[in-house]
């Protein structure tokens, strides 16, 4: 039964439809995978008897004839999306036994299109780094590992659970959230394909806010078609978030032609930046030439803000993380640390609750929004975030589509860069400025570096053009045909 | 801009965390080097340009003003560290 796990999304769905094989086996299979690959800590909470009574019902709706686009298709769900009556972490200590009453509307929509839920994945703590080191679960193993050395590895970041659980074929895609690249670099680091849609796309409501203006949910899976048909899932209007757009979603797969002749490439020169490896560099020119061979003709465009997106990031993302983790007190659920005063529990509870990056992030946030350094900092971070998104407008009127690597390296060593934050925020140099715009980003599988680890290369769209985005993402798929395996099941 | 071991105590105590003494002087030490590395903002000049609220233009949806959920209180207690006679309870405030 194992090979079931070892097919895609798409041919899962194919393979369901046609009967070869009932969602009751494909999740039996997977179930099976997750407990295997334990090690790798990719899960906080599995979910397996959910997972095969929900493959049971699913197998049921099928027969009525009741199938809906994510039939039968077992996934699983990074643990910052609240999930009914199952423990929701966000990977903090101050979550503690935390089971939602309610369901987000991202995984409600999944389970209304059929999904079946393997697990939470492991996380950053609150999405809050690029390695999954943060988690109060422990840090996450990639399933990949360089060639000839058991060093374990990051998966990336803050997605790193759900990025290693679908590479390492525990689960046909997961749900990921970025805010800053949390999508799209773990995506990177993993040999997988990562979307994130453009905000407002996938509704926030349900899912633990981290900066409430960036956060968006996407789609993790092992191909692009399979990042097409699940975000057709996920997305959607929803009341309840007030920042999602009322557009209709459209069926992604239909815009994939494979037909890019005379499509518009731009190669922003800001990208190229000192210090990149050279083999991050040779797989950028890579896939400027696939994208030529394809009939895309390339475009050097500027987009001169881009060296400040990252100080503007770590402005604005910590203010808004202040504000939202305000609600962590103690009070309403997870974790309490006693007091003599309220204010004492409160300051014991999130003093004990919260890790150092939390902490450093709140204490950041805290500091740029209070009294005498708003308009120093904060105001003058919203100010520069409104030149990188003209940066971009101007860019779209002449391309319709960036190429760009996906992050400045291969995943790098389980507690590296762990001393030095500013090293760290680094990572996400190539995905910050598209998060700051709204815009969204896809990363693909390209190729490997030297020492046999997956490279990632991303491409950035106009506002809810993810279906163009897909398109370019299958061409650039098909030029790189990246069927290498990661070492834990190879 | 740097920051001392004073201004760290004062917003870990607006933003209610408690950061034990031995751990201040580090948590300064990268909150100075954090600061410093955003300080290269202030290079650029903003002036006219107006702070980003929202990437999407649009304009935030109104709906009639109903009650549209609730009764649920159960619900809303059930993860309450501690709760007494359907309220979240918390140390006294008030002699």
């Amino acid at each position: 039964m194992s090979k079931l796990t070892h097919l895609t999304l798409t041919e899962a769905r194919n393979g369901l439809a046609k009967g070869d094989f009932s969602a009751r086996e494909l999740t039996q299979a997977h179930v099976e995978a997750v407990e295997v690959c334990r090690s790798l800590n990719a899960f906080i909470t599995e979910t397996p008897d959910q997972a095969l009574s929900g493959a049971d019902v699913s197998d049921e709706r099928r027969r009525k004839g009741d199938a809906g686009v994510l039939e039968g298709i077992p996934l699983a769900i990074k643990d910052l999306f609240c999930t009914q009556d199952v423990l929701t972490t966000a990977g903090s200590h101050i979550l503690d036994g935390f089971q939602p009453q309610y369901e987000s509307t991202v995984s409600a929509n999944l389970w209304s299109a059929g999904a079946v839920m393997l697990g939470k994945t492991n996380l950053d703590e609150f999405a809050m780094g690029s390695s999954n080191m943060t988690s109060y679960y422990g840090g996450v193993e990639n399933p990949w590992r360089r060639s000839g050395s058991n060093e374990p590895l990051v998966p990336g970041g803050s997605s790193g659970g759900s990025a290693a659980a679908v590479a390492a074929r525990c689960a046909m895609g997961a749900t990921g959230t970025d805010t800053g690249g949390s999508i799209r670099q773990p995506a990177a680091f993993c040999g997988i394909v990562g979307m994130k849609p453009t905000y407002g796309r996938c509704s926030r409501w349900g899912t633990v806010a981290f900066a409430s203006s960036l956060d968006q949910a996407g789609p993790m899976t092992r191909t692009v078609r399979d990042a097409a048909i699940m975000l057709r899932g996920m997305a959607g209007h929803d009341p309840k978030d007030s920042t999602s757009v009322n557009t209709p979603v459209p069926d992604y797969e239909a815009a994939m032609t494979g037909d890019i002749r005379g499509l518009k490439v731009g190669i922003p020169k800001e990208y190229r930046i000192d210090g990149t490896p050279a083999e991050i560099d040779a797989v950028w020119q890579q896939g400027i030439e696939w994208l030529k061979a394809a009939g895309a003709e390339m475009v050097d465009i500027s987009l001169p803000h881009t060296k400040y997106a990252l100080p503007t990031y770590y402005i604005i993302a910590p203010a808004e993380a202040s504000s939202n983790l305000a609600r962590y007190d103690g009070v309403r659920y997870g974790l309490r640390v006693p007091g003599d005063t309220l204010d004492e529990m409160y300051e014991a509870t999130r003093g004990e609750g919260f890790g150092a990056e939390v902490k450093r992030r709140i204490l950041i946030g805290a500091y740029v929004l209070s009294a005498g350094y708003y308009d120093a900092y904060y105001n003058k971070a919203r100010r520069i975030r409104t030149l990188i998104a003209n940066d971009f407008k101007a860019a779209y009127e002449k391309v319709d589509v960036v190429l760009t690597p996906t992050a400045p390296s291969a995943a790098f060593g389980m507690g590296d860069k762990m001393d030095d934050p500013v090293a760290m925020y680094l990572n996400d140099v190539f995905t910050v400025p598209a998060s700051l715009a709204g815009l969204p980003g896809v990363s693909i599988p390209a190729g490997l570096s030297g020492d046999g680890l997956p490279l990632g290369l991303q491409l950035l769209g106009q506002p809810f053009e993810e279906g163009t985005l897909m398109k370019v993402a299958e061409v650039l798929e098909t030029a790189a045909e990246f069927d290498a395996l990661p070492q834990i099941i190879s | 801009m740097a920051v001392d071991k004073d201004t760290v105590a004062r917003i870990a105590k607006l933003a209610r965390i408690r950061i034990p003494e031995e751990q201040q002087e580090a948590l300064t030490g990268e909150l100075t080097e954090i600061l410093n590395w955003v300080e290269q903002l202030s290079e650029l000049d903003t002036e006219g340009v107006e702070p980003m609220t929202s990437v999407v233009a649009m304009t935030l949806p109104q709906r009639q003003d109903v009650v549209t959920d609730g009764d649920c209180a159960d619900k809303v207690l059930k993860n309450a560290p501690e709760g007494a006679h359907g309220f979240f309870a918390v140390p006294k405030v008030v002699e």
